[in-house]
């Protein structure tokens, strides 16, 4: 499939912007503030699960040194799927963790973000979830019912988000861990639906909150992240690469959700790692739901956070006045566009194709790439196969054969020299 | 990918231009392809929104689904999309002639050949014959007789698509980065302008230089079935929220389409001036008997397959599938230099001079009583030889001459012609440029499964016979 118009259907099921536009506006004016309390405090998962807190106020005002007078942009589960696949790359991490709007970056750099969604697929998400969720969520519950194999009558419904208009993150994710504690100490073990659960994760030494997408569902001492994607589920097939992403962005949950019972004192297998993905059902806007193990999304995840680079380890290797400030005016940018593309271009990247996909920076890392001859641009695949040699230049030397090659490439240069010769002998 | 292909991505990046991956074409193509070009409504899994489809470049018929939200519209789009298709693919299914043989069958004399964009194209064509195949033409929700039978025989193409080798419908960007090599990753290689702009660059320009003006929506929107978000909501929105204005509807998609349609006329004919294969013309033959069958299962009143297969039919496909894949990959390289310098890269070839051969060795082989000619014949060779004696070896200019490899020692490689070696033979002349392999195109044995009725319990036991059911039929569509 075309990966540009992949984009704009996986965009269309991210939520986050609808549950943004329904209790949004308020939160929003607090973003500011929110983040530097989250800052302030950084918890990190030691390997045993305890906490270890740092004091970091002097990246967490780099930070924003960094973003200057722009609004912080938050993370969701898909830009942490997203930036967990690519861990070594400085770029998104930095500008990840400064709260960087990349599309806007990206757009004033002067190429095209083909991260848009198509207006259908906004509504059709939107129709489907309210679907589901009507009735104080009877589709839910029968599914439930359905895929857990529960005897479950009734269940709680409790709104995390509904904390009175004016909260912020912290405190949305206070009440969020209050209301999964109680589920979870509750002596009748009563089941409970908690809708819009604000979990937060700790990314490369700084927390983020996930925009609050899934329903977390209690009944049986189990807890299940629920999560409701409007693609088809057809004679029990779904697209493939849709169900994939689905799983990474559900994992990221969990590990969110493990992560806050771990500090609640409570245990954090009670998470289970089977997510229940709730989709349309063959043509209709009728739902069902499967169980997906998301086991190996977990395990990756945590493999791939782990292997994060600290933000301030980053920090100390950048210039100390790097700003990617846009400067706006209103809404428009005012930074020189060449200032600001010898900014973004001083964070080193790691483009791959994968990027396209997932990364709004993509097409200015590809170009970036591209001229100083990547070999991992042309695909992942080639780089594997030209083991060791990371320039299309040096690659084409090792073809040409002129001088000797060094030491480190002498067994890819003779392998590159052996299909020269007979692809040679074949056309000629 | 391969090595040999890796490589040809380097020469592409460095020559700004694709490479050839193939010396000849190893796919049929039709004298009169039906190009389909499908569109879908965004965020639906099987609603049509527009389709350009058409058996010529100037012969474009364009179909638009003014509402796409009404069922009974789609309906109508599936009816003047069966119209167009069904009797395509009848006229070359009522004609047949009689292959004798062991035991004769019918053969069609020529196939239907449809072409879609790419994977994504194949995929939704798949899903308009899964949505309307098991529609009832009469009673509730009734539709046109055409209908069903457009979603049997998308069924059909589409199941027959997935066997390596098959020609009947094909995703045009596949058909592309088999035959080419370009600097585009397998990601970027779905879209079909890119693909051709580093294929088959635009006077002055250069590949690289000519896929990134195409990868513009506004210049090349893309190829289907998913249209251009930034179309959907600055064209396609205000005319389907506004009062209803079909002609400017109409001209909107056209717009949309047109492009991808000249790009697909565009590609038939780079395809065109490439040669056939040796081995195309069995391959449509395999193609033209198994539409002679789905044929007759129709005139029979054979029911349309069900939703699942059962798990024997499953094995069953899969074990087919798996052998056409590796047959197709053999013949390839048995038909093409190229390819099979791609398997010499990987250590499954080798190629060389025969230095000694000796025709008159007789042996006495191991259980036999009597001598048996058992020639000898030494290669010498530069590349690296992988294979263990014992090692089943061919050769694309003898097929038929079964090898065993005997040594190979610094690049000497003494193989045992074992069999296929009749009056007309030759065996292979000192000082003549040899190429042995351990591919088959004749594809592996497999043991063969059990009959349906002998199902064992690990696979469910004997199916059950499917049938489909008003259920079925009158499957919602929302």
């Amino acid at each position: 499939m075309n990966q540009g118009d992949d984009h704009g259907h996986d965009h269309g099921e991210n939520p986050g912007g609808n549950h943004r536009m329904s209790h949004g506006g308020n939160h929003r004016e607090n973003h500011g503030e929110d983040h530097r309390e989250s800052r302030r405090v950084n918890h990190r998962m030691d390997r045993g699960g305890n906490v270890r807190v740092n004091q970091g106020t002097e990246h967490v005002n780099r930070m924003d040194a960094i973003r200057g007078g722009s609004r912080p942009v938050d993370h969701n589960a898909r830009s942490i799927a997203a930036l967990a696949a690519n861990p070594a790359c400085d770029r998104r991490a930095v500008l990840d963790a400064a709260g960087i709007d990349k599309d806007r970056t990206v757009a004033h750099l002067g190429y095209a973000s083909r991260f848009g969604q198509s207006p259908f697929a906004i509504t059709r998400t939107q129709e489907f979830k309210s679907i589901v969720k009507a009735h104080g969520g009877a589709h839910v519950l029968r599914l439930l019912r359905e895929v857990l194999g529960l005897a479950v009558e009734e269940a709680g419904y409790h709104d995390a988000a509904d904390v009175g208009g004016d909260s912020g993150h912290g405190v949305r994710h206070r009440h969020t861990a209050a209301v999964l504690n109680a589920a979870a100490q509750d002596p009748a073990d009563a089941a409970t639906l908690i809708d819009h659960p604000l979990l937060k994760l700790g990314v490369a030494g700084y927390d983020v909150y996930l925009e609050p997408d899934v329903i977390a569902f209690q009944a049986a001492r189990r807890f299940h992240v629920v999560a409701i994607k409007s693609f088809a589920i057809i004679d029990g097939q779904a697209d493939t690469g849709k169900v994939s992403a689905a799983a990474r962005e559900a994992a990221v949950y969990v590990h969110a959700m493990r992560d806050l019972f771990a500090r609640l004192g409570l245990d954090p297998e009670r998470v289970s790692h089977d997510v229940v993905l709730i989709c349309p059902k063959d043509f209709t806007n009728f739902p069902t739901a499967c169980l997906l193990d998301v086991r190996l999304q977990l395990e990756a995840l945590r493999r791939q956070l782990e292997r994060l680079t600290r933000i301030d380890t980053i920090l100390d290797r950048l210039p100390p006045d790097l700003s990617l400030d846009l400067c706006l005016d209103g809404d428009t940018p005012t930074r020189p566009v060449s200032e600001l593309t010898a900014a973004v271009s001083a964070i080193p990247a790691r483009y791959a194709p994968e990027c396209l996909a997932a990364c709004e920076m993509a097409y200015f890392c590809r170009e970036e790439a591209r001229a100083c001859g990547s070999l991992e641009a042309i695909g992942r695949s080639v780089r594997d196969d030209l083991g060791g040699v990371d320039s299309v230049r040096t690659a084409i030397e090792l073809i040409g054969g002129a001088s000797p090659p060094p030491e480190e490439h002498a067994a890819i240069a003779e392998r590159l020299r052996f299909v020269r010769r007979i692809f040679d002998e074949v056309v000629a | 990918m391969s090595l040999l292909r890796s490589f040809l991505a380097v020469r592409a990046v460095r020559d700004g231009r694709a490479q050839p991956a193939a010396t000849v074409r190893h796919a049929h193509l039709s004298a009169e392809p039906l190009v389909f070009v499908p569109l879908r409504m965004a965020g639906e899994s099987a609603a049509p929104l527009a389709a350009m489809v058409g058996a010529s470049r100037s012969d474009a018929r364009l179909l638009v689904v003014e509402n796409p939200r009404n069922r009974d519209q789609r309906f109508a789009f599936m009816a003047e999309l069966a119209e167009i298709i069904v009797p395509y693919i009848q006229k070359y299914a009522a004609q047949m002639e009689t292959v004798e043989g062991r035991s004769a069958y019918e053969r069609c004399l020529d196939a239907p050949q449809i072409l879609v964009p790419n994977p994504g194209g194949l995929a939704f064509t798949r899903l308009i014959g899964r949505s309307t195949r098991f529609r009832a033409t009469e009673g509730p929700h009734a539709v046109a007789p055409l209908v069903p039978l457009l979603g049997r025989w998308l069924t059909f193409l589409h199941e027959r698509s997935e066997f390596a080798g098959s020609a009947i419908l094909l995703a045009v960007t596949d058909l592309l980065a088999e035959h080419w090599v370009t600097g585009l990753s397998g990601a970027e290689a779905g879209n079909l302008a890119a693909q051709l702009a580093w294929i088959d660059p635009p006077g002055g320009l250069t590949g690289p230089q000519a896929a990134l003006l195409a990868e513009d929506p506004l210049r090349s929107p893309p190829a289907g079935p998913d249209t251009d978000p930034g179309f959907d909501t600055h064209v396609l929105k205000p005319l389907l929220d506004g009062p209803p204005v079909p002609a400017r509807l109409r001209e909107a998609l056209r717009g949309q389409l047109e492009p991808t349609w000249e790009l697909m006329w565009r590609a038939v004919e780079l395809l065109r001036a490439v040669p056939d294969a040796g081995g195309v013309a069995a391959r449509w033959e395999r193609d033209r008997t198994m539409l002679a069958r789905q044929h007759a299962w129709i005139a029979e009143g054979g029911l349309p397959p069900g939703r699942w297969d059962s798990a024997v039919a499953a094995a069953r496909r899969l074990a087919a599938l798996e052998g056409a894949q590796q047959s197709y990959e053999a013949g390839k390289a048995f038909d093409d230099p190229l390819v099979m310098a791609e398997h010499r890269a990987e250590g499954a070839a080798f190629a060389g001079l025969v230095t000694d051969v000796d025709a008159d060795r007789k042996i006495i082989p191991p259980g036999g009583k009597r001598a048996v000619a058992r020639p000898l014949v030494t290669v010498r060779t530069a590349d690296p030889v992988r294979f263990p004696p014992g090692r089943k070896l061919l050769s694309p200019a003898r097929p038929k001459q079964g090898t065993v490899l005997v040594s190979a020692t610094d690049g000497v490689v003494v193989l045992q012609v074992n069999s296929g070696m009749t009056k007309d033979a030759t065996l292979p002349a000192p000082g003549e440029t040899v190429c042995y392999t351990d591919l088959d195109p004749a594809g592996v044995r497999r043991p063969s499964l059990p009959d349906a009725a002998e199902t064992p319990w690990t696979h469910g036991g004997p199916p059950a016979e499917y049938v489909p059911t008003d259920e079925d039929a009158q499957e919602a569509w929302s």
